[in-house]
């Protein structure tokens, strides 16, 4: 048999129909389903007549646009637009049978932080959803990416998606990371490598000793950002970390039928010969923290680096930095670490897990946000919410000056009452940084939750290792 | 959904890199549970001013361009996220055809799915169609599906690749649920063996 790669092995699990132009129909095994992409694929099948083929394998949870303060399992308490679009997902999850877990269960919350915390998520599987950052659920050793509602109704009609296969690519990294690097630091590095569009086409495969290292939080993080460097998907191979973490999760499977999942498992890692269209290799300890300066994922820079001008570019991105820059309000040359800022987000389905809260508290544990500084947590999950009170976590937040919220997408993404003001700048420890993401005239700095913890200590953009 | 066949149209020139999804449709216009009325909302940041009022300088807000059917941008057009309120917004403002030296893969899948043509052409075909762009109303561009070209106002033709199962979708206006549900056989087979091969799943 030829040598494969681990999306390759994936990849030919699943192909229910090829025909000869190489045009499959690709099996789901997993299909999430949120409030804001789903109810015109709803709405599609009843206009059309058709059912959902497997509810059993579809599980819908209300995140992106849901309130994050109290009261919130009263519609009365959301926006009038929000109440709407969640009132449409209950209507659509019991009309339709799919598991669901609305506002008031603890287990709500982003649906990329849910599946994997349920046990929804397992290796070898295909999973999709309509959000881009569906590539989260890759550390699993899973073929997991965003849709577009279009192929929502697809997949909730048949089961399957009308897809053509990627290119390999493997993004090694090398040994250690230093002191103060984290995943974030990696993920951002690596897009600040390829640039946004390097990944188009691809499917990425990390590995590497630091990738190894990486917890399993850790390497949903590298996954979650594999979109922002616009490959279709990111994966990193199972290996006991994985089986460890999902190991006794309410969907993960029992007893004999554990050992024989576990069985195929093992079989998931790319073949030592396998071909891969593209390598990169970055060495782990040459990584510093990482900020972004600009309005692309891209525009990635060590915290002890200065803000770049737009003639240290080429091409088309001369003018695209220069437009970042004005955006920005940023002058060439200022060290980034005089960067002021007046809001901390700490959340997302990037960096909204336990152990991005405990980065996060450990640096504050015992400090004060600066004054005058809004700063906010919101838990991943209520789950994640339930541990960090169990953990004191909440409470060093809070004491910190925190806001301490609910679960949900809150300002990453702002279709919530979350948002930036004109001109207010940033600590945020999600995925995006583009123009007006967190709010109108919005300026965001991506960075790891311990260096969004320092900045809301100090008040500017600041390297953690001064702090630990 | 619509058939694309031949378009000839005026052609709006937004020569930027990395035009992404919040770009194309902010977020605020995502709290629709319907497809429709996304086209005012086009571009909404870069389009009007804090008071709603529309920005002179912005393309679409000038007159030539108005009624653009087709538009020319930079590189990696689409990236950020999989709201298909993107193309819906755009095809809703009466685009039918986007040109760009690249596309994210979410959105330029999405395109197709709403009787839109994204187009991908190297970069120096593209600066030349954007200049073709640049001449306003008056200088019409023509989009051949059948014939996979673009041609200027000029007479200039550019040929481009395109997936031939999308084409044909496309061509014919098809429903690709409606093609996929005609192999339910296929697709129960597989269920079957995976379901023994894989039962935990």
């Amino acid at each position: 048999m030829s040598p494969k790669t681990l999306y390759d092995k994936i990849w030919d699990a699943h192909v229910a129909h090829e025909a000869e132009d190489g045009t499959c129909l690709l099996y789901i095994d997993r299909h999430l389903v949120h409030e804001v992409t789903s109810p015109q694929a709803f709405e599609g099948l009843r206009m059309t007549g058709r059912s959902v083929r497997a509810p059993d394998k579809t599980i819908a949870v209300p995140d992106h646009n849901v309130p994050t303060t109290p009261g919130r399992e009263d519609p009365k308490n959301m926006t009038e637009d929000s109440a709407i679009q969640v009132a449409a997902l209950d209507k659509n999850a019991k009309e339709f049978g799919i598991h669901y877990y609305p506002v008031s269960d603890v287990r709500q919350g982003i649906v990329h932080i849910v599946g994997p915390e349920q046990g929804w998520t397992l290796p070898g599987m295909t999973v999709v959803c309509g959000d881009s950052h569906t590539a989260t659920h890759g550390a699993f050793g899973a073929l997991a990416h965003g849709i577009g509602t279009s192929e929502v109704e697809h997949v909730l009609a048949t089961q399957t998606l009308i897809q053509k296969k990627s290119k390999n690519m493997k993004v090694e990294i090398t040994g250690k990371l230093r002191p103060g690097v984290t995943a974030k630091d990696i993920t951002l590095s690596v897009i600040g490598h390829t640039g946004t569009a390097g990944g188009t086409g691809y499917v990425i495969e990390y590995c590497g000793e630091a990738i190894r290292d990486l917890s399993m939080e850790g390497r949903m993080t590298v996954c979650n950002m594999a979109i922002e460097g616009g490959a279709r998907a990111g994966l990193i191979a199972p290996d006991e970390k994985t089986f460890e973490y999902c190991k006794g999760r309410p969907h993960a499977p029992k007893g004999a039928q554990w050992e024989a999942a576990m069985a195929w498992w093992k079989t998931l890692y790319s073949d030592d010969d396998a071909h891969w269209d593209e390598i990169i290799t970055i060495k782990g300890d040459e990584i510093a923290p990482v900020v972004t300066w600009g309005t692309s994922p891209e525009d990635v820079l060590p915290i002890t680096a200065t803000v770049p001008s737009a003639d240290d570019f080429d091409g088309g991105k001369v003018g695209a930095a220069q437009r970042s820059l004005d955006y920005m309000g940023l002058t060439p040359g200022t060290p980034l670490s005089e960067v002021e800022i007046d809001t901390v987000f700490i959340g997302s389905c990037t960096n909204g897990r336990i152990e991005d809260l405990r980065a996060a508290a450990e640096i504050l544990k015992g400090k004060k946000k600066k004054d005058g500084l809004r700063a906010m947590v919101v838990p991943g999950s209520g789950l994640v919410r339930a541990q960090a009170e169990e953990e004191g976590l909440a409470d060093i937040f809070k004491e910190a000056g925190f806001e301490w919220r609910l679960a949900g997408c809150s300002m990453c993404l702002a279709m919530n009452p979350d948002q930036l003001k004109p001109g207010e700048r940033c600590a945020a420890t999600s995925n995006r940084n583009f123009e007006g993401r967190q709010g109108r005239g919005g300026r965001t700095h991506l960075m790891s939750p311990a260096m969004a913890a320092a900045a809301a200590i100090t008040g500017k953009l600041t390297d953690v290792r001064e702090l630990i | 959904m619509d058939k694309f066949t031949t378009l000839t149209g005026i052609a709006a020139p937004m020569p930027l890199i990395n035009i992404d999804t919040d770009m194309i449709i902010p977020k605020q216009f995502l709290k629709t549970i319907k497809r429709s009325g996304l086209g005012v909302n086009l571009f909404d940041e870069m389009r009007y001013d804090d008071d709603g009022k529309e920005i002179p300088d912005f393309v679409l807000n000038k007159d030539a361009y108005r009624e653009a059917e087709i538009l020319v941008a930079g590189e990696n057009f689409g990236c950020g996220s999989s709201r298909e309120h993107a193309p819906w917004a755009i095809k809703d403002f009466g685009i039918r055809c986007v040109i760009a030296p690249s596309f994210a893969d979410i959105f330029y899948n999405n395109c197709f799915k709403n009787g839109i043509l994204p187009i991908a052409l190297p970069q120096e075909q593209v600066d030349a169609l954007m200049k073709d762009a640049e001449k306003g109303a008056n200088a019409r561009m023509t989009i051949d599906l059948d014939a996979q070209t673009v041609t200027t106002s000029d007479g200039e033709s550019f040929s481009f690749e395109v997936d031939a199962f999308k084409k044909r979708c496309l061509m014919e206006g098809l429903d690709d649920i409606g093609l996929t549900m005609e192999k339910a056989g296929s697709i129960d087979r597989f269920e079957t063996q995976a379901e023994q091969a894989r039962p935990w799943v």
